[in-house]
């Protein structure tokens, strides 16, 4: 199979990779450039534990091809930390125990981020409708809303 | 895991080695070994490592379900006393026998305190795929039948449904079907919280609104544990266990650790480790993790104080006797001289060597655990949309090892009941296949399908366990389904006696469609 040259800017740093043209961004993400932070949890879209920022905008990666990211910005799980530094959402999920087994934890924080950035002020509901592509069995998402709902205000105080 | 591998291979147990991954959720389905003897095989065949994974759709139709069953159930009161139950529990096995129609009749009466009794099980083997264990398996079920008629009972007595439950409450020294009696319980404590709640107590109001409540039992497990605990010479500790941790239970361990050493939790580092590395360790499940390997940790966090004093029993020339360990300290009873953990700890080269302690044992003393929960919900006549306004989950939990985990089993546990109440459902077309294997057609729930899940947490310490650990994570799941029918039975005047009450079966029942 012909691989196609890709050039993208993943979590603020430019890499290239060599992919099939049937390669999910997910399979390249996790295979080819060692980033498993985002998991799979469904292939097709249905429950946003691959979920990554591509432009801004959270996209499912298994839905996504590896060749279109092609010059794009893409963030993962493994970017959303300032170094040692947690961003907020990471350090609030801890802190209200917002997890379980983990494995949908990676696709909830990157979505939540991407709330977050443009609305710093939504509300519970809005929380629950935007986060709503993203299934988690074990928490009932209580504490999950509560961690990006702590987040939230912490972010709005920083920008205070 | 690695047995039932060893045993299909037909390799000695010695010459398999499983090394536990983050694994995601366990519910269960996770227990029975599927394609990893088969990696094995093409593994020996191919002489190179080899990694199967099956695809979501894959697991939805090759993993096995809970049964589909059907129970009938007759009770009867005289007052406000339960009097006698009848009931027939058929669940579906798959095309195997071995259903957990055991488990179903077991727990079905175990929240009440009933004179006469008769409960028929049958395990029923049909054309559709093997069943496996499902979170409390079999008991859900159960609790869906007894509770909607306690509910149907409750009201015909007119007497209100906690308070019902209150009176016929199952207590320490209650004989449970098999006629064993319970060890010391907390359901009465269970509905005694629930009806001084805040929820219980404000009033529900508007059409097409009501509420509901429902108990339900699970057993929790036991089973045999092996850890080991290493001291540093620094003072720190290794806590090396072979209990696959899906949700939690690293914390919940190392918590127990500390408070068995009196040592910072922040200076025990818990890790999972392989299966040649560690004693034997039976499944995570069954709850059993922080309470049977929560055991074995204390019972080697106690061996490594019992080394502790005998070093300083050496350095100091007195008998062990005349040495105590409380709080992480050492003492002389003699002189009140002292080591820290931390200095008896430097010391091991000149005294005898690494400390370690290690514990192998098969848990007695299980805890049996009640949750009773409260339920307000709004039915959508137009569209069968039934919305949860406010839901609370009583439970005991014994003790209560790391709180916000134990909320978090709960809430967990009832999102969960809410889905298979409201929308999850295997659908099979005539020829026994599955035909929503995705999780687009498997409709569980959202965040936006949910309110906030309230908590309180009963404690009833288990007498068998000694920091009192209960099992937490099945319970949660065992009371929903009836607690949610109840609350649409007072919300409509409709008796729901099929799962799930979903917006399509809702919509025919209140238009007499059914």
């Amino acid at each position: 199979m012909k691989r196609t040259y890709v050039q993208a800017r993943i979590n603020g740093e430019e890499r290239d990779f060599l992919c099939e043209p049937r390669q999910s961004l997910l399979e390249v993400l996790r295979e080819e450039l060692g980033l498993t932070g985002s998991k799979e949890g469904c292939n097709n879209g249905n429950c946003g534990a691959c979920s990554v920022l591509m432009n801004g905008r959270v996209v499912n990666a298994c839905c996504v091809l590896g060749v279109e990211a092609d010059g794009a910005d893409i963030t993962t799980i493994e970017g959303i930390a300032r170094g040692d530094r947690l961003h907020p959402l990471q350090q609030a999920f801890l802190e209200e125990a917002a997890l379980q087994c983990g494995i949908c934890t990676p696709g909830f924080i990157v979505s939540a981020k991407a709330l977050l950035d443009r609305e710093p002020d939504a509300d519970e509901r809005r929380i629950r409708f935007w986060l709503s592509g993203n299934l988690c069995r074990c928490t009932g998402y209580d504490k999950i809303i509560r961690a990006v709902q702590r987040a939230a205000a912490q972010l709005q105080e920083a920008q205070a | 895991m690695r047995n039932l591998v060893a045993e299909v291979l037909k390799k000695p147990i010695a010459q398999v080695k499983v090394v536990p991954m983050e694994i995601g959720g366990g519910f269960g389905g996770k227990l029975p070994i599927y394609l990893d003897p088969v990696a094995a095989l093409l593994s020996k065949k191919s002489g190179r490592p080899v990694k199967i994974v099956m695809s979501r759709t894959e697991v939805f139709e090759a993993t096995g379900p809970t049964s589909g069953t059907v129970i009938r159930v007759k009770a009867a009161a005289k007052g406000d006393r339960l009097t006698a139950v009848r009931a027939s529990l058929f669940y579906e096995a798959g095309a195997f026998p071995g259903s957990s129609v055991g488990a179903g009749s077991m727990t079905m009466l175990a929240p009440y305190d009933v004179e006469n009794f008769e409960l028929h099980a049958y395990d029923v083997v049909v054309n559709k795929p093997k069943t496996a264990a499902y979170r409390a398996p079999g008991a859900p079920a159960a609790a869906f039948a007894i509770e909607s008629v306690i509910d149907e009972l409750a009201r015909h007595q007119k007497v209100d449904p906690l308070v019902f439950r209150k009176v016929n409450s199952a207590r320490k020294g209650t004989k449970m079907v098999n006629g064993i009696a319970f060890p010391r319980i907390g359901h009465e404590e269970c509905v005694e919280a629930a009806l001084n709640s805040d929820h219980y107590r404000s009033p529900i109001e508007g059409p097409y609104r009501g509420r509901g409540v429902a108990s339900g039992y699970w057993f929790n497990g036991g089973m045999q544990s092996s850890v080991v605990v290493a001291v540093n010479t620094d003072g720190t500790v290794n806590l090396v266990e072979g209990s696959t941790d899906i949700g939690g239970t690293r914390a919940s361990l190392a918590m127990q650790l500390a408070e068995t050493l009196g040592i910072p939790y922040e200076d025990i580092r818990p890790s999972v480790v392989d299966t040649d590395s560690i004693g034997h360790n039976d499944v995570t499940g069954g709850s059993r993790t922080t309470f049977a390997t929560g055991m074995a940790v204390y019972e080697a966090g106690m061996a490594v104080r019992r080394e502790m004093i005998a070093r300083a029993a050496k350095l100091w020339g007195l008998p062990e006797d005349d040495v105590e360990y409380a709080d992480g300290v050492v003492r002389s009873k003699k002189d009140g001289r002292q080591f820290t953990f931390k200095e008896i700890a430097a010391q091991s080269a000149r005294t005898g060597g690494p400390i370690t302690g290690k514990a192998s044992l098969v848990a007695r003393g299980v805890g049996g655990a009640y949750g009773t929960h409260i339920v307000d919900v709004e039915v959508d006549p137009e569209t069968g949309k039934v919305t949860i306004l406010r839901y609370t989950a009583v439970q005991d939990v014994g003790t209560a090892i790391h709180p916000s985990y134990v909320e978090g089993q709960i809430q967990g546990g009832v999102v969960q009941g809410i889905g298979w109440a409201l929308n999850e459902e295997y659908v099979f077309d005539d020829e026994g296949r599955m035909v929503n294997s995705s999780f687009l057609d498997y409709r569980m729930p959202t965040a936006l399908d949910v309110p906030m899940i309230d908590t309180i947490l009963v404690e009833v310490p288990n007498p068998g366990h000694p920091y009192g650990v209960r099992g937490v994570g099945e319970v949660p799941i065992v009371p929903p389904l009836a607690a949610i029918a109840n609350a649409i039975y007072d919300a409509t005047g409709h008796r729901f006696t099929e799962l799930p009450m979903s917006p399509r079966r809702i919509v025919e029942a209140l238009n007499g469609l059914a």
